[in-house]
C-alpha cells in the first residue's frame, strides 16, 4: 500500500525515481533467483548422485558445472509439440500461471534488513494466496492436455494442494501469534529476543508441520503423487515439451525456494545469524536457504513415495490436528507468560 | 489513486460478463477467478489488505479450485455446449436482465445521493479486523463456526461408507 501510494503521487518529483528503484530491485531479485533455480538442479543431481554412490553430472565443464546451462539451451531448442485435441488457450496459459504465481511471491520476501520489493502488512497471507493460485497451473495443465495421465495427475494435485494448504496456513498462525504481525520483516525482527534468534524452539511443532506440508505443497518426493513416474508417466505435464515444460520446471524450483525462504523467515530467524558477516548482509539467508534445499534433496533421496490415501490421512488426521494443537498451546503460553 | 481502482473495476465487470457468456464451463470458471482477483484488488485499494488476501486465498484459491475440480470430473462434452447455447436465448435472459436493471437503477440512485469520496481513507490492519471480530462481533463468529461444524459433520456423514466402522480405503 505504501509503495503504491508513493508511486501514484501525481506530479511527485520522486515518481520516476521510485519506479526506477522498484524495477531495479525486481530485476536483481529475478536474476539472482533464476540463477539459483538453474544451479538448484545441479545441486540436486550432485547431492542425490553422491547419496547413491555415483558422481552425478561430470562431463560439461569442470565437475559438470556448466550442465544447467546446457540443459537450458537444450530445453529452449527442443520441438514444441501441442496435442491436437487439447484446449489450446488453456494449454498455453497453464505453465505461465504456475510461473507467475511462483515469481510474484518473491516480491514480499525480505532477503536482508531493508531489502524487500513490496513491504506489505499482509506479506504472509500474500504468499499463501499466491501458492494457492499456483495450483491452477497444474490443474489446468492436466485438464487442457486432454489425456488420462495428465488429467489424473491434475486431480491428485488439486486435492493434495488444497489439503496441505490448510495445514501449512495453520502452522504459520503460531508464528503470527508470537510476532503479532503478518509482515515478514517484522516477523524476523520479533525473533531477535528468542533463543538463537529463532522461532524454531518455541514453535517446534509448527516447524515440523510446515516442513512436511511444504514438501507436499511443492509436489516434491515423497509426496510427488501428481507426477508419479511409475503410474502416471509424468503426471500433469506429460503432454508438455520444450520450453513449456521448462516453465513448469522453473516454477517448481522457484516455489521450492520461496517455501524454504518463508520457512527461514518464520522459523529460522531470517537474515540474522549467530554473528554478523561483514559486507554480505544476505549471507546467512542464503546459507540457511541452501541448508533447507539440501534437506529437500536428502528427503527425496531417502524416502519412498507415499500411497495416495496415506498421504491424505497424514494431511487431515495428523498434520491439521497437530497444527491446531500448536495454536492452542501457543495461545495458553502467551496468556500465562 | 483512482486509476488502479477503475482499471480493476472494469476488469471485474468484463470478466464477470465473460463468465455468463462462455459456453465452456471451465473457461467460464477461469473468468470467474479473474473476476475474484480484480475484486480482491478493489478491496486492497479501498484500504482492506486483509480482506483482499482472504478473498484470494479462500474464494480464488480454494473454492474455485473445488469448482474446477468438480466440473472436470463431470467430463462435459459437446452436448453441454449446445445446452449452454440454448440458455443464452433472449427469452431466458429477459427476466434476470429486468431484475438486474431494477437493482442497477437503485444503486445509481444511492450513489448519486452520496456526497464526497466513496472509499475509506485509512488502511484497516489485520489486527483491527481481529479485534473487531472477537470483540463486538464474537457472537457472529461463534454462530458461523457452529454452522461450519454442522457442515463438517454432514460432509463426514455423507462420505462415510455403509456398514464399515468409518475406516475406508479407496
Amino acid at each position: 500500500m505504501n509503495f503504491l501510494e508513493a508511486a501514484m503521487q501525481p506530479g511527485s518529483v520522486d515518481f520516476l525515481y521510485n519506479i526506477a528503484i522498484i524495477v531495479i530491485k525486481i530485476l536483481v531479485v529475478f536474476g539472482v533467483i533464476m540463477l539459483h533455480v538453474a544451479y538448484a538442479t545441479y545441486f540436486e543431481r550432485k547431492t542425490i548422485g553422491h547419496m547413491q554412490v555415483r558422481l552425478g553430472p561430470m562431463r560439461v565443464g569442470p565437475h559438470g558445472l556448466l550442465q544447467p546451462i546446457a540443459d537450458g539451451i537444450k530445453l529452449f531448442f527442443k520441438e514444441d509439440i501441442i496435442p491436437a485435441q487439447s484446449d489450446k488457450p488453456v494449454f498455453f496459459v497453464a505453465p505461465v500461471i504456475s510461473l507467475v504465481a511462483a515469481l510474484t511471491s518473491l516480491a514480499v520476501i525480505p532477503f536482508f534488513d531493508g531489502f524487500v520489493i513490496a513491504d506489505i502488512n499482509v506479506g504472509l497471507l500474500f504468499v499463501l494466496a499466491m501458492s494457492s493460485l499456483g495450483s491452477y497451473g497444474i490443474i489446468l495443465a492436466g485438464w487442457s492436455s486432454n489425456s488420462k495421465y495428465s488429467f489424473l495427475g491434475g486431480l491428485r494435485s488439486a486435492a493434495q494442494i488444497i489439503s496441505y494448504e490448510i495445514a501449512m496456513g495453520l502452522s504459520l498462525v503460531g508464528v503470527m501469534m508470537l510476532s503479532g504481525s503478518m509482515n515478514l520483516t517484522e516477523i524476523v525482527k520479533a525473533q531477535e529476543h528468542y533463543p538463537l534468534g529463532m522461532f524454531l524452539f518455541p514453535q517446534l511443532i509448527a516447524c515440523f508441520v510446515y516442513t512436511i506440508s511444504v514438501i507436499a505443497e511443492t509436489n516434491r518426493a515423497p509426496f510427488d503423487l501428481p507426477e508419479a513416474e511409475s503410474e502416471l508417466v509424468a503426471g500433469y505435464f506429460v503432454e508438455y515439451s520444450g520450453m513449456r515444460y521448462g516453465l513448469f520446471f522453473i516454477a517448481e524450483y522457484t516455489a521450492m525456494i520461496i517455501m524454504a525462504s518463508i520457512g527461514i523467515v518464520c522459523f529460522l530467524g531470517g537474515w540474522n545469524g549467530p554473528f554478523e558477516i561483514p559486507y554480505v548482509p544476505f549471507a546467512w539467508f542464503f546459507l540457511k536457504l541452501y541448508l533447507l534445499i539440501f534437506v529437500y534433496y536428502w528427503i527425496r533421496a531417502t524416502l519412498p513415495r507415499y500411497r495416495y490415501d496415506h498421504l491424505m490421512d497424514l494431511g487431515w488426521k495428523v498434520l491439521i490436528p497437530l497444527a491446531l494443537l500448536n495454536i492452542v498451546v501457543t495461545g495458553i503460553v502467551k496468556v500465562l507468560l | 489513486m483512482n486509476a488502479p481502482f477503475y482499471i480493476a473495476a472494469v476488469v471485474a465487470f468484463l470478466s464477470t460478463f465473460m463468465v455468463v457468456t462462455r459456453r465452456n464451463a471451465v473457461h467460464a470458471l477461469l473468468y470467474l477467478v479473474v473476476s475474484l482477483l480484480s475484486v480482491a484488488l478493489v478491496f486492497f485499494l479501498l484500504g482492506a489488505p486483509f480482506v483482499a488476501a482472504l478473498e484470494v486465498i479462500i474464494y480464488a484459491g480454494a473454492i474455485m479450485v473445488l469448482f474446477v475440480f468438480v466440473i472436470m470430473m463431470l467430463n462435459i462434452g459437446r452436448q453441454t455446449a449446445e445446452q449452454e447455447r440454448e440458455w443464452l436465448n433472449p427469452e431466458i435472459w429477459l427476466g434476470p436482465a429486468v431484475l438486474t436493471l431494477v437493482l442497477a437503477g437503485e444503486l445509481i440512485y444511492v450513489l448519486s445521493r452520496m456526497h464526497g469520496r466513496a472509499y475509506a481513507l485509512s488502511v484497516v490492519s489485520p489486527k483491527q479486523v481481529g479485534i473487531a471480530l472477537l470483540g463486538p462481533y464474537v457472537l457472529g463468529v461463534e454462530l458461523a463456526s457452529m454452522l461450519l461444524l454442522a457442515g463438517l459433520v454432514g460432509a463426514f456423514h455423507l462420505g462415510r461408507r455403509e456398514g464399515t466402522g468409518g475406516e475406508r480405503r479407496p
